[in-house]
């Protein structure tokens, strides 16, 4: 089979770019998404001009750095598949396919198809972690915690932070990255001690990045190549106005003498 | 305060700020439809509710400004999300694709800004009784009131004489179908913003926004229908006579 190209080119973050358009080599359609670039890569390079550069490491789907919106939806044509397990197969022989960066003013093109997602680290160290004392390892289970709540915690957990839920949402909101990193610890035992502080920070941390708000369309879990829920979202806005509530009106401490 | 500040300067505070007036002011709209509906009992029905409300006096006046103030800081919190979205994508998508986001969902703030249009009409027309419908105040009808007849303003008449006009009736179904367009979404929308709901019941809160939304639409598009075809008609001796 073979495919027509339109790929958005770009020099770096300062330059603006543009759509080129490109035929590719006769393909198996059993090839990936990304060994296609790949193959479109290898001609460009035997001409002498610069391939089309685009973010990828593990290909199977788990590390969450492929990007890529392709014909308009982050992560290919599939539900709850990255862009890396997406098959030539799904497309027609002769389709033209548009292969654009995620796009967002807190994801800088860098360049061609990457886009710098450090927005989303910011957020993490902001509060996407808890402290433990460091020492001999606790025994394991020691802490029961019901089957739901632990399921419930993995779902969470099972983000892989790619950004296509910013990517596709119409206001390029990261709800649904924070409220899947905030929950994913709040829901257990060992995230409770830091749950407002986390919530509250990683919200204020989000806002300062300049994502956009949630208009609760719900395009990002329809994306997100793990699946993950909007119900994180409303469980986020409820545990932020709760410590907001905690912040304004709980009591505090009296450690101000002695001590 | 830092609860006021939370609500006015992050955006789920704003969403928060969006919720709660769109609570009010659902539970306003849907109070108002049920006073109005009672057109379609003898006049002295809504002149009666129409003078007891009037005769509130000052709680009236703290209900008016309470509202007032709920349509400020929903369209306040409107705009300022709406321009905080903006900035977040310079550059949108050369495909626009949508894959569950819907119709009701994308055009929040057509339909939102065109019910704001309506809604200064509206009070311009039955509330404030300006320009042309200064005349409406001239209209008087009696009632039994804790046993003594008085006379009050004919609203029953009112109503049916501004519905006569076809132009008035279509500029209100239509703001009253965007509106419900609006809930539609809003209601849903409402519940997940404060982190009310949950998958279990997601998609029977989706759909029973859906019915809300439609019986909101048909119980308001009763009463302009039913004057234009003639149904509910003004039963004013006075004005009868006169015309
Ligand atoms: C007057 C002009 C109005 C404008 C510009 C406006 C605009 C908006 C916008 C932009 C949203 C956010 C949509 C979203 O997050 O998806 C919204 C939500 C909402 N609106 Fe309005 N609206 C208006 C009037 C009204 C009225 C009159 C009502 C009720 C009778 C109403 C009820 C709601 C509700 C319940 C929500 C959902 C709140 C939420 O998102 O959490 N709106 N409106
Ligand atoms: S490259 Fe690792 S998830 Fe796609």
């Amino acid at each position: 089979m073979k495919v027509r190209l339109k790929v958005w080119r770009q020099k770096n973050d300062r330059t603006a770019g543009s759509f080129e358009h490109y035929d590719t080599p006769d393909l198996n359609p059993n090839m990936s998404f990304l060994e296609m670039l790949d193959v479109v890569n290898e001609v460009l390079t035997e001409k002498g001009a610069d391939p089309i550069a685009f973010d990828h490491d593990c290909r199977e789907g788990i590390c969450g750095t492929c990007s890529l919106t392709i014909n308009g939806k982050p992560h290919g044509p599939h539900r709850g598949v990255a862009t890396c397990q997406t098959y030539m197969r799904s497309f027609r022989d002769g389709d033209t396919i548009t292969v654009e960066p995620f796009r967002a003013d807190p994801f800088p093109v860098m360049r061609d198809l990457i886009v710098n997602r450090a927005a989303f680290d910011k957020i993490m160290q902001s509060g996407g972690f808890i402290s433990v004392r460091t020492g001999a390892a606790p025994d394991a289970n020691t802490i029961p915690i019901s089957k739901e709540v632990a399921d419930l915690a993995m779902d969470a957990a099972a983000c892989i932070g790619c950004g296509a839920c910013v990517a596709a949402c119409k206001n390029a909101s990261a709800m649904l990255f924070v409220s899947a990193k905030a929950s994913q610890l709040n829901l257990l035992p060992q995230g409770k001690p830091e749950k407002d502080r986390r919530v509250l920070a990683m919200v204020q941390a989000m806002d300062e990045a300049g994502f956009g708000n949630c208009t609760n369309q719900y395009e990002c879990s329809a994306v997100c190549p793990k699946l993950i829920s909007e119900d994180f979202i409303a469980r986020m806005n409820r545990d932020y106005m709760a410590a907001t509530f905690r912040q304004t009106f709980g009591s505090v401490p009296s450690t101000v003498v002695g001590g | 305060m830092k609860l006021l500040t939370a609500l006015f300067t992050t955006s789920i505070g704003k969403k928060v700020i969006m919720a709660v007036t769109g609570l009010i002011l659902v539970g306003f709209v849907i109070g108002h439809l049920v006073g109005n509906l009672q057109i379609f009992a003898a006049p002295e029905v809504i002149n009666s509710y129409a003078h007891f409300l009037q005769s509130l006096g000052p709680a009236l006046w703290a209900v008016r400004l309470f509202l007032l103030a709920a349509v400020g800081l929903h369209i306040w919190a409107a705009i300022q999300l709406t321009l905080e979205n903006r900035r977040a994508r310079p550059r949108g998508y050369d495909i626009n694709h949508t894959i569950q986001a819907s119709y009701a969902s994308r055009t929040m703030r057509w339909s939102g800004f065109i019910v704001l249009a309506f809604l200064l009409f509206h009070l311009a027309h039955f509330t404030a009784r300006v320009g042309p419908y200064e005349k409406y105040n001239d209209m008087t009808a009696t009632i039994n009131h804790q046993g003594q007849v008085i006379e009050v303003l004919d609203v029953h008449s009112m109503m049916v004489i501004g519905f006569q006009q076809p132009l008035v009736s279509l500029f209100y179904i239509v703001a009253i179908g965007l509106l419900s367009l609006h809930l539609s979404h809003g209601i849903m929308s409402m519940f997940q913003s404060v982190g009310l709901v949950s998958n279990r019941w997601r998609a029977g809160l989706t759909k029973a926004a859906v019915v809300i939304s439609v019986a909101y639409f048909i119980g308001n598009l009763l009463i302009p229908l039913s004057i234009l075809l003639g149904w509910v008609d003004v039963q004013n001796p006075a004005l009868l006579a006169s015309s």
